[in-house]
């Protein structure tokens, strides 16, 4: 509540967002055409993807000037603050729905599946099992052949993966610490670990989703199973990617002499982001690559 | 809720230090606003003119069904007006408009200088109108618009032409647009309050635009994931919602509805907050239980969540599942009852007006009971057999987002038009748009309950003999009720043009704070806060 005696600080017009709009709209109709094999779709999602990138640079551009120039007092960094919990609160949501999905399969649709009697069901050698990747047949006119595959195992790179996170969560922690008792030494060397953590994460994952299309025959066709794994890890996966390049701007402004140890609520917003990609991480550990 | 809150009225005109007053003029104005005004007036001329827009595809179909036979369109066509209508009406006109009486309103009623995020305000409008434009562009691209019915069910929305990825992805846009602006009133409402402004003293319209943000919070990316997943099932080869693959077109169902239903809440509560406000002004008294309002809001939302599966009775599910929704989905009457008992009670003896909104408020007190007992009938789990997919059910859902959503939004236009313009509106004019909509309404929409009691599907552009009599009814009623609208639209251009100059506080029983400031508000609503006591 308003209790500083302090104006709220309401910026100036702004042309960015109507930008940033812009760009959504040329991004995402150059994928509808190219998707639809209408030919001028990739030029129009690179200039929409161009236009995101202008505004990114110069919208947060500007926020940071103003956060360093000193227009943000415990108020605007208040509110801050609520709209990031919010804003992950719904990327929570995000996810939630992908494993609903996961487990409605596995729980409901395929038992049900199998479930079948012999007399009336073309499903006949069909069983209830996981990694399943259906019991094949015709629909919708197209004709839908299991694929061959072998499961992803939990215990090569997606144990090392969960260490490697672990480890970053760790890590952004120390830095958040070193900036406390304004050690930026400790700040700075705290970051570069948890970047180089994240690179780290997603070479490995990279490697994995290789190995996977080339040779365990498992891919986004490959009925609920690979549908889940690859929609699952992907997301999670794209949240990392997100998380890594917003570490390395804060990297980037902590060895600028950015933040003070009263004064940093980017820092914490990005590091809440990425406990939250970790704890999602610890999620799909279990739910999708152990059990 | 205290009975009148005093206000110290500090507002001076001095402005803020932090912020030179260079505005663009002209249409540079509205692009670049970060205005939470501005940005509100966007959203409602905005939402009007999708509402206009899928009013005339409403047109196109009672045209249509006029008469038995097929007279003007294709049965592929009549689907595309059937679903873009629907679409249109919920993205793209009702919820739009109660964002901008958030952005109005919600600064205004805690005294506030603006919004929280006044550039993420300004980002998640103009988002709205790109997506828009591909849902409206849907109309133009081979194989014309998405025509699988609002809902988007699998198998068959895998099988439509490019129109169906455009729904996708404006249904992705307006999902972050509705996100952001979630955002903003959440920390708008938690931070930017007056001091004195407990959570127990807020207005209730800010009360319930709460409790919706966070409803959008939870609700419109479980949306997102849905239609992420057809794209994917669409064009990459995936198996979600196919069996062959081990999937299930009814989890669509399943993930669809958990969003569908909160939506229907989300185009609901915030036209409670406006009732709320609008009755207690008419009837000069204060709302009657405040806190029960509050509360039964707070339940409304929480069962908003666990009743899902009612849309999907005949779909197969087992018995225990059956009955938990049923029982679960009768439970919403309680709060809903609470609701409707103390807007009554606050009309209890109170010195009644009967003005412009306050005989909206009326109206959509009495019909959205009609709309809110048939909606208990189709929680009977026999009788949604019997009445599933039939227009027993469009009535039930017209008489909610009609009576009860859309004709909210126009008595809180006319309850707030003044304080937004500093002009009166033709009081006469809006009267008579007041009863030709409500008359009109209720002759368009009563008699297809009896339609759907007799059998007569929804989404087919022919029927049986028997239903034309009544069907004649329906699109007489519906015309009259798509040309009072245009009335709406002139009394609306009139009182901005040249409505008398409206004053301060042109209703003597209204209490919130944006009444203390002066018609129209100052470019920052509340410079200096008020103090609440
Ligand atoms: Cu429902």
């Amino acid at each position: 509540m308003a209790t500083e005696a302090h104006h709220y600080y309401v910026p100036n017009p702004s042309p960015y967002p109507f930008i940033l709009s812009t760009g959504l709209l040329l991004m995402t109709s150059g994928f509808i055409f190219n998707i639809n094999h209408y030919a001028p779709g990739v030029w129009m999602m690179l200039l929409g993807f161009l236009c995101v990138l202008y505004v990114l640079y110069g919208w947060f551009g500007r926020i940071i000037g103003e956060s360093e120039g000193g227009a943000y007092s415990k108020w605007e960094d208040r509110s801050f603050r609520i709209g990031m919990i919010v804003f992950i609160s719904s990327e929570v949501a995000f996810f939630a729905a992908f494993f609903g999905a996961l487990f409605f399969m596995r729980r409901i649709a395929i038992p049900e599946l199998a479930s079948f009697d012999h007399d009336f069901t073309m499903y006949k050698s069909f069983t209830d099992a996981w990694p399943s990747a259906g019991p094949g047949g015709v629909v919708l006119g197209h004709a839908y052949e299991v694929p061959k595959f072998t499961p992803m195992s939990a215990w090569g790179i997606p144990a090392i993966n969960t260490l490697i996170l672990l480890t970053s969560g760790a890590t952004v922690t120390w830095a958040h610490w070193g900036l406390l008792k304004n050690n930026r030494q400790q700040l700075i060397i705290g970051l570069f670990l948890t970047v180089a953590l994240g690179i780290a994460f997603l070479c490995l994952q990279a490697f994995e989703y290789h190995h996977a299309y080339t040779e365990m025959g498992l891919t986004l066709g490959t009925g609920a199973y690979g549908a889940t794994f690859f929609m699952l890890t992907g997301f999670h996966g794209f949240h990392v990617t997100l998380g890594t390049i917003m570490l390395i701007v804060i990297l980037m402004r902590s060895m600028k002499g950015h933040f003070t140890s009263d004064h940093h609520f980017a820092f914490e917003g990005v590091a809440w982001y990425w406990h939250f990609v970790d704890v999602v991480w610890l999620l799909l550990f279990v739910l999708v690559y152990w059990l | 809720m205290a009975t009148t809150i005093p206000i110290q009225d500090v507002h001076n005109e001095h402005h803020a230090d932090n912020h030179p007053d260079h505005h663009p003029t002209g249409w540079m104005r509205w692009v670049m606003s970060t205005n939470h005004k501005d940005i509100g007036t966007l959203y409602l001329w905005f939402s009007f003119g999708m509402f206009l827009f899928a009013g005339a595809l409403a047109m196109l179909i009672r045209a249509e069904l006029f008469q038995p036979g097929l007279q003007f369109f294709q049965p592929n066509v009549f689907n595309q007006l059937t679903t873009m209508h629907g679409l249109i009406m919920i993205f793209g006109a009702i919820m739009p408009a109660f964002v901008g009486f958030a952005n109005w309103q919600i600064p205004l009623m805690i005294g506030a200088p603006d919004m929280a995020f006044p550039r993420l305000n300004n980002w998640s409008f103009w988002l709205l109108p790109m997506a828009g434009l591909l849902l409206i562009g849907a109309f133009f691209v081979p194989g014309g618009a998405m025509a699988g019915g609002w809902t988007m069910y699998p198998p068959l929305f895998i099988q439509g032409g490019p129109s169906y990825d455009m729904t996708i992805f404006a249904i992705h846009i307006m999902g972050i647009s509705s996100i952001m602006g979630s955002i903003n009133i959440i920390t708008t409402i938690l931070n930017m309050r007056a001091p004195g402004m407990t959570l127990m003293k807020m207005p209730m319209f800010v009360w319930t635009w709460l409790i919706t943000a966070f409803l959008l919070i939870s609700a419109m990316p479980v949306l997102a994931s849905a239609v992420t997943m057809l794209l994917m099932d669409r064009h990459f080869g995936t198996s979600f919602f196919n069996a062959a693959g081990g999937g299930d077109p009814v989890m669509y169902q399943h993930i669809f509805w958990f969003f569908g239903h909160p939506e229907v809440y989300i185009m609901i509560l915030p036209a409670f907050g406006i009732l709320s406000t609008i009755i207690p002004t008419f009837s000069r008294k204060p709302l009657f239980g405040y806190r029960s309002m509050v509360y039964a809001t707070v339940v409304l939302a929480s069962l908003a969540f666990i009743v899902w599966a009612h849309h999907m009775f005949t779909v197969g599910m087992p018995i225990a599942s059956q009955l938990f929704f049923m029982y679960a989905t009768m439970l919403i009457a309680v709060p809903t009852g609470v609701k409707v008992f103390n807007w009554t009670a606050t009309m209890w003896k109170g010195s009644i007006s009967f003005e412009t909104p306050m005989l909206f408020a009326i109206a959509v007190v009495c019909l959205f009971t009609i709309g809110g007992f048939s909606g208990l009938v189709l929680a009977i789990v026999p009788v949604d057999i019997q009445l599933q997919d039939t227009y027993y059910v469009v009535a039930h859902f017209h008489y909610v987002l009609f009576s009860g959503a859309a004709m909210s939004i126009m008595g809180g236009i006319y309850y707030w038009l003044p304080k937004w313009t500093g002009h009166m509106y033709d009081e006469r004019l809006g009267k008579i748009h007041f009863w030709l909509t409500a008359i009109a309404f209720n002759v368009t929409f009563f008699p297809m309950h009896f339609l759907g009691l007799a059998g007569m599907p929804r989404r087919i552009p022919d029927y049986a003999l028997q239903f034309a009599n009544f069907n004649m009814i329906v699109s007489l009623g519906a015309f009259v009720l798509g040309a009072s609208q245009l009335l709406f639209l002139y009394t609306v251009i009139k009182c901005i043009r040249s409505g008398a100059v409206a004053g301060n506080r042109p209703w003597e029983g209204a209490e919130t704070l944006e009444w203390t400031l002066p018609s129209p508000p100052p470019y920052h609503s509340f410079e200096t806060a008020p103090v609440i006591k």
